[in-house]
């Protein structure tokens, strides 16, 4: 059980392009030190983030989903983010519903120049989805 | 009320192309849509309760045509939504509604009488049903053989209609019984719930008859469900396609679902595939004060935004 504990687990992020992106650039040229079980995917715009991508993220093996775009009002595209921040919290209140710990999923606003505000929420959501442990625990266990 | 229902038809021939309605199916138990461009065609027509079908899922493909078309009042949501998405011409379609006391399910009049062949079934006032077969006769009551929306319906009247076929009815049924079975189902631990859908998911067996009777899904022959590019999910017979196939279905109608149960009316397997769109529903209601297929000047919430959401609170890790 230790074993599993300790193992890192699987987080894929989806990043815009223009503002968390690069907070997690900004953290990474500041030498922040974080969690490495974030895989990071870059998007053009949070308001790109088809909510089937964070379903089909957690069905296939993802532990945990989380998305940031830049904040609202400062969005590149105008608006993209507000689109974005809707249909993020559709899917956020869906997840229990299936049966999926909505903890699995953040979604936040971070921008270029919060690097230490990126390093946290990875820091964090990490420990949280530690916490909860891996998704798919029971399929795993019986190969 | 048949008869009514065809002089309002006869008189609406000159004004369109093609007429929708219902005729007898392949036996006493089946009715089936029929398309009817000629007057003398008239004679064909069906109306009582095993007039299920929701019509209204012909219009966007006929857009370019004048369409008479017969809807109940669930129905006529799916018109209300295709208003709100600009899906057909309001000015080509010509709307007869049909105030409902409710429709049949085949799938529990099956049930009821064991599946042996259905000789005779008649229809008496106050919703008893006869039902004969080759081991006698049987009554049951339409209160008892409906599919789940009429027992909660709230719009038994059609909310859009250019002539009404008899009197409007108002629901007697309470608001809150509608998503009642959403509320009660989210009293059950992540587990059960995540075992229930695992369940009733691992079942399906990707016919996509779900999604063919869907009104709100137009995608049609683009489907992403069949597209190689992009691959969202392949023809493996697994668990995790088959909970995407329905994450697909139940993600595209986010915001759209009129609930007309079409979707559960076509599956063969007995799956519960609205009610996730449901649970959407609720949550758009609750969210944006926001229901589809009631207001033609509403825009559905998924297609839209504020800038500031009174709603939605910033989450904290
Ligand atoms: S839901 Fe209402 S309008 Fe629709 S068939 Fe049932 S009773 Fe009739
Ligand atoms: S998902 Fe089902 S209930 Fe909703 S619009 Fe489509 S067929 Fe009707
Ligand atoms: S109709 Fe039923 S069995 Fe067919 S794809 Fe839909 S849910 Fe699956």
């Amino acid at each position: 059980m230790s074993d599993i504990a300790a193992r890192e687990l699987r987080i894929v992020g989806f990043l815009c392009n223009w503002c968390s992106y690069g907070g997690a650039d900004t953290a990474g040229v500041s030498r922040f030190k974080q969690p490495t079980d974030l895989r990071i995917i870059r998007v053009p715009c949070s308001g790109r983030v088809d909510p089937l991508f964070i379903v089909k993220a957690l069905l296939n093996g993802a532990d945990g989903v989380l998305v940031s775009g830049c904040h609202p009002r400062d969005c590149h595209y105008t608006d993209g983010n507000f689109y974005a921040r809707r249909r993020l919290e559709m899917l956020k209140r869906l997840l229990p519903f299936l049966g999926i710990d909505e903890r699995r999923f953040h979604y936040t606003w971070i921008s270029a120049s919060e690097g230490a505000r990126w390093q946290q929420t990875v820091t964090d959501f990490t420990k949280r989805v530690h916490e909860l442990g891996p998704l798919h625990a029971r399929k795993e266990a019986t190969p | 009320m048949s008869q009514r229902l065809r002089e309002v038809i006869a008189g609406v021939f000159s004004e369109v192309d093609v007429v929708l309605a219902y005729q007898q199916g392949f036996d006493k138990l089946h009715v089936t849509p029929c398309f009817m461009t000629m007057p003398e065609e008239i004679n064909k027509l069906v109306w009582n309760p095993l007039c299920a079908h929701n019509l209204t899922s012909y219009l966007p493909s006929l857009k370019k045509k004048k369409v008479a078309v017969v809807v109940k009042g669930c129905d006529s949501r799916t018109i209300v939504q295709f208003m709100e998405e600009g899906l057909i011409n309001r000015e080509n379609v010509v709307i007869i509604g049909i105030p409902c006391n409710g429709v049949i399910s085949v799938n529990k009049v099956l049930h009821e009488t064991n599946h042996e062949p259905i000789e005779d079934i008649t229809f008496g006032e106050n919703g008893e049903i006869s039902v004969k077969t080759l081991k006698g006769e049987k009554t049951l009551l339409l209160s008892d053989v409906c599919p789940d929306k009429c027992k909660t319906c709230q719009y038994p009247t059609p909310i859009v209609y250019d002539r009404l076929v008899g009197d409007p009815i108002t629901s007697d049924k309470s608001p809150d019984s509608v998503y009642a079975d959403i509320k009660e189902f989210e009293n059950k631990t992540l587990e059960e719930r995540l075992q229930y859908w695992e369940q009733e998911f691992d079942r399906c067996i990707r016919c996509y008859a779900c999604r063919n009777a869907c009104p709100m899904c137009i995608c049609q022959d683009s489907c992403i469900a069949e597209t190689r590019d992009p691959h969202w999910i392949s023809q493996r017979s697994t668990l995790s396609e088959k909970f995407m196939f329905h994450m697909i279905h139940a993600l595209h109608l986010a915001g759209r679902c009129v609930e007309c149960g079409e979707c559960e009316r076509a599956c063969p397997m007995g799956i519960p595939v609205n009610k996730l769109k449901r649970k959407i529903n609720l949550d758009m209601k609750e969210l944006f004060g926001y229901e589809p297929g009631i207001n033609p000047e509403d825009k559905p919430p998924l297609y839209t935004f504020k800038v500031d959401e009174a709603t939605i609170k910033e989450h904290k890790i």
